[in-house]
């Protein structure tokens, strides 16, 4: 009797130890105040560029739009994944369904640390672990440029996933192995281009979400940076686009990131398409960035498996 | 005799062609396409100078292919199997459709005024090339 009762005591302790010690290792952290107080005043105009280097309209405008379409951010896009199906919501500059209401210690706070104003943790499908390499100019650019495009009505639905993704608390462990803001590649020698060019594809490109191979926790493997991935929504692959499996000049990446045609005039397909759209946008000087950091990466093998 | 034996020889090659040949076909055509943006394309980056004589056969050729992209025949149903074509083209076929008929619009315009310039070149690839990744997007598979 005494030996369980000293049992049942001490099972109370650790089921209490191991929940204080999940309570506290997923507590959703955001920015210091001094940190966000110290976010300059953003510029709408420079915000553009950051925009479409982010890609926010491929998930949060409607897919297939075209000019003023892209800049209607209701969300509603929906990613099927292994993890279960995400929806985007409503960034649109709405005071109650969209993001008009946010200061911008909300704003910096969901795309960096990817918490809420409300304090939860948003699950990575938005890609915050590459937009936290973002620096605080870009940030704050971005959201004035947010606050200028149409406030468009109605919320998107919210994301429901199954056990044990439901607790968005668990994601608080997920960022403890995977939110890191330090750069991923190194490049020895890398020219101002070439740094230019990592930090548009690592940070607000976020291009490693779906270009890279994640483990079975869904980090990324940064030690197959870029190697090409089996989809994350599960119809085919995306390709690698290290040197060892692109073999593109500089001015045919930035090229095809301009017009969507390969060097072999083949044309840009799959989510890509979108993407291509934004990259279009940004200033040629930023598309030969981003092919010269490409160019600069270290080769892998294809991080998917054999076609076929 | 040899003519029975031939004659089954010939409707053998035409059956197996008809079963395996929307697929082959279309490839073809999207390569005919590529091939002749292939001619366009150094011309627009500035590459090659710009050759009113190799712009208008390429933007000929161009539109004579794209002429004959018919729907029914290279796309008939369950021919996706196996290849890039995803099933949502049949499960969309008006959108997939009217996809292609934009595209064909798109070509036959700039045929009946073929690019005068490297800017028009450039412009001319932009206005065709958008109808290569809308189709692309929803109706293909994503490949490395």
């Amino acid at each position: 009797m005494k030996l369980i009762g000293k049992l049942a005591i001490a099972a109370v302790a650790l089921t209490g130890a191991s929940a204080l010690a999940f309570w506290w290792l997923t507590i959703p952290r955001t920015f210091p105040g001094e940190v966000v107080a110290a976010f300059p005043p953003g510029d709408a105009a420079e915000g553009e560029r950051i925009f479409w280097a982010g890609g926010c309209a491929s998930c949060h405008a409607a897919p297939g739009g075209d000019g003023e379409a892209r800049l209607s951010l209701a969300g509603g896009l929906r990613l099927k994944t292994d993890f279960g199906e995400f929806v985007a919501p409503n960034i649109s500059p709405h005071p109650t369904d969209g993001i008009g209401a946010w200061d911008i210690a909300d704003f910096a706070n969901a795309m960096q640390h990817g918490v809420s104003p409300d304090g939860r943790h948003y699950y990575p499908a938005f890609p915050y672990t590459s937009y936290a390499r973002m620096i605080p100019d870009d940030v704050a650019d971005l959201f004035a440029f947010l606050k200028t495009v149409p406030a468009v009505e109605g919320k998107a639905p919210e994301t429901r996933l199954g056990f044990p993704f439901n607790i968005r608390r668990g994601i608080g462990l997920w960022k403890r192995l995977h939110l890191d803001p330090a750069p991923v590649a190194s490049i020895e020698g890398a020219s101002a281009e070439v740094l230019l060019g990592q930090y548009l594809v690592e940070g607000p490109g976020h291009c490693g979400e779906c270009h890279t191979p994640r483990d079975l926790s869904g980090g990324l493997k940064t030690g197959e940076w870029l190697a090409g991935a089996v989809s994350a929504e599960g119809q085919g692959i995306v390709p690698n686009i290290t040197p060892q499996g692109l073999s593109w000049s500089a001015s045919d990446i930035a090229y095809y990131l301009e017009t969507g045609f390969t060097p072999d005039f083949d044309s840009v397909g799959g989510s890509m398409v979108d993407v291509q759209k934004n990259m279009a946008m940004l200033p040629a000087e930023d598309r030969e960035a981003i092919a010269a950091y490409l160019k600069a990466i270290p080769g892998h093998p294809n991080g998917y498996p054999a076609r076929r | 005799m040899k003519k029975m034996i031939f004659a089954a020889a010939a409707l053998t090659f035409a059956v197996s062609a008809s079963i395996a040949g929307p697929a082959e076909d279309r490839e073809a055509m999207m390569k005919s396409f590529g091939g002749a943006l292939g001619q366009l394309a150094p011309i627009a980056r500035g590459e090659q100078p710009f050759d009113a004589a190799v712009v208008n056969a390429a933007v000929e050729a161009l539109n004579a292919n794209a002429m004959k992209f018919d729907v029914a025949a290279l796309f008939p149903a369950g021919s996706g199997e196996g290849t890039d074509a995803l099933p949502a083209i049949w499960e969309n076929l008006a959108d997939f459709e009217a996809k292609a008929e934009k595209f064909k619009a798109d070509v036959a315009g700039v045929a009946a005024n073929p690019p005068a310039d490297q800017a028009a070149v450039g412009a001319a690839l932009g206005v065709i090339g958008g109808n290569c990744g809308a189709c692309h997007q929803p109706y293909r598979a994503k490949r490395g």
